[in-house]
């Protein structure tokens, strides 16, 4: 436990040491003010909630995460740092959870900045703030599963254009896989039994509940598993490849 | 304290250590030698738990790094090649770093982040980035982490590279200084490093040791070993004195009136060349013995080796 933090330290002191911490809390904050107001309808729909603001988000996180994932390994297997942080009494799985816990906190921060746009529902309308701290968790938990799933991609190559394109791909999966596009180009492969069970694993069918501030048990445990399932596989990568 | 048992890595087809077995006690110095690619390098990250050996292990205090990587961990100092460290960070700030992820808090660990600055001479830069730093200043830092927590056991690959001649000195000292109470393996291709601060060498080719000796040991196996370098005005007349003699295996020019007799099997032939020489009444400038070049024997040895699989 001590050894996590110590790691979570370096690695949150890193994300403010370089402009990475600034750049991606603009932009995060940018593209959602413009998603919510201008592509949300924000206003015309009239209704005190942030329903317009939580839909887009598993579409933001799509490459806003990869972009903030692929450098957690990736960079350390490039320098040959990973040789330092391997060589010292720290375990993979310290190191992993360490790296991940701050990214995730760090994209904790950058959500709650968000908080201006709840002060405005309150001022403009009587909106459930239980329902939107619910779908704000929600989110949280999302990005969490598309961390771990970005940081094990991260961890599987030197190159972080690379680990960037391949966790976004695999995040577009995750988000789409229950959705009729996909559904439909799988055609006959995904009928039935197959694309109710496609539909049960992807991202939006535990998020849409989410956003609407509906945080079911099951939901929570998805994204739980998700995270569980790439940090185990990020340590596994770890340590098979540091050295190659 | 450190025990190679039968060590090998293999990377597909290449081997790049090949069954290397050795021990390093405490007080000893081992330099670890051998051209480039030789496996020095492969060796250190299997000793340190970075690469797991593709057969074999190594033990450190009695800890075996296949069983127990962290206990070996906690006793072992390392730089790695390169010295990399992370380029964002102040070197004050990794150091802090490295003195609570080795367990050290508070005064302790200020005392101990305030010894390894003054023994590596980093004061000046504690602010800086690492990224800003020189060469030899982020190699410093480097040492500086591997001391920190005054292991056991130093395992330090190319400590001096791109150092000064001065930090050189500074680091050898720093090395010497430590050598009694730990056991340390520095790898080099300073042969005079070796020389100057190593107990013992060993050098490796092509993935096996191909000699384990003292330094002067090895000097002695050099050609030149017990020769005789002379600086004379009249080289004609010395170089038929001493080829009259009998234990002179050959006589050569080295430039410069300068004359060298070699030894025949490493016998010592000083006596019987000054005495023959002061007998013929020749005018001698200059005498030395010497003690073997490492240069020569490491090419003697490096190269004879034939190249396998
Ligand atoms: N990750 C790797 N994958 C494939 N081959 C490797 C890898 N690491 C090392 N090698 C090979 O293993 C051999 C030994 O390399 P090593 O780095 O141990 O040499 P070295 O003795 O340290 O050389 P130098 O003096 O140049 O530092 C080389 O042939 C090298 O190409
Ligand atoms: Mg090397």
């Amino acid at each position: 436990m001590h050894n996590v933090v110590t790691v979570f330290r370096r690695e949150m002191a890193s994300y403010f040491a370089t402009p990475v911490a600034y750049v991606f809390i603009v932009i995060f904050l940018a593209l959602n003010g413009v998603m919510t107001f201008y592509v949300g309808n924000f206003f015309e729909r009239n209704q005190a909630d942030l329903a317009a603001f939580f839909s887009f988000h598993p579409w933001l996180y799509l490459f806003l995460i990869p972009a903030l994932s692929m450098r957690l390994w990736a960079e350390e297997r490039r320098t040959g740092t990973i040789e330092l942080s391997m060589t010292l009494p720290l375990t993979a799985g310290q190191l992993v959870i360490g790296k991940f816990l701050a990214a995730w906190a760090f994209t904790g921060i950058a959500l709650a900045l968000t908080f201006p746009i709840w002060l405005t529902v309150n001022y403009l309308g009587d909106p459930d703030n239980g329902a939107i701290l619910a779908a704000y968790l929600g989110s949280l938990l999302m990005a969490g599963g598309f961390l771990a799933v970005g940081s094990f991609v991260s961890a599987l190559t030197k190159n972080q254009v690379i680990a960037f394109v391949i966790a976004a791909t695999l995040c577009f999966f995750l988000v789409a896989m229950g959705s009729t596009i996909v559904l439909t180009v799988l055609g006959e492969l995904a009928s039935g039994n197959v694309a109710d069970f496609l539909r049960s694993l992807s991202v939006m069918n535990h998020f849409s509940d989410i956003s609407k501030g509906v945080v079911d048990f099951r939901d929570a445990v998805y994204f739980a598993a998700l995270i569980c399932l790439f940090l185990f596989l990020n340590v596994v990568a770890i340590d098979r490849l540091k050295a190659a | 304290m450190i025990e190679i048992d039968h060590i090998s890595k293999t990377f597909g087809p290449i081997t790049a250590v090949d069954d290397v077995s050795f021990n390093v006690a405490k007080g000893e110095v081992l330099g670890f030698l051998g051209p480039n690619g030789a496996g020095k390098s492969t060796t250190m990250k299997m000793i340190t738990g970075f690469l797991p050996p593709s057969s074999g292990t190594a033990r450190v205090a009695g800890f075996d790094v296949r069983r127990d990587p962290i206990a070996v961990k906690r006793r072992v100092g390392y730089l790695p090649e390169g010295a990399p460290m992370w380029p964002d960070m102040t070197a004050e700030a990794f150091l802090a770093f490295i003195a609570r992820v080795r367990g050290f808090g508070g005064a302790d660990a200020e005392t101990r982040i305030a010894t390894a600055i003054r023994r590596t001479q980093l004061a000046d830069v504690l602010q800086q980035p690492i990224e800003t730093l020189s060469k030899g200043f982020k190699r410093r830092l480097g040492l500086a982490q591997a001391l920190l927590h005054d292991p056991e056991v130093l395992i330090l690959d190319e400590p001096t590279d791109g150092l000064d001649p001065n930090q050189k000195h500074e680091v050898r000292e720093l090395i010497r200084s430590m050598a009694g109470t730990k056991a340390i393996i520095i790898s080099t291709h300073i042969l005079e490093e070796v020389e100057a601060v190593c107990s013992r060498a060993i050098i490796i080719a092509a993935g096996r040791i191909v000699a384990d000796e003292t330094p002067a040991g090895l000097a002695a196996r050099s050609r030149r070993h017990n020769g005789v370098l002379l600086a004379t005005r009249t080289p004609d007349k010395v170089r038929a004195v001493l080829k009259s003699l009998p234990d002179v295996a050959e006589v050569t020019s080295e430039g410069d009136g300068r004359l060298f007799a070699g030894a025949k099997n490493g016998a010592s032939i000083i006596t019987q060349v000054s005495t023959a020489l002061r007998e013929a009444d020749a005018e001698i400038e200059q005498i030395t013995v010497e003690q073997g070049r490492l240069d020569e024997v490491f090419r003697e040895i490096t190269t004879r080796q034939p190249a396998h699989a």
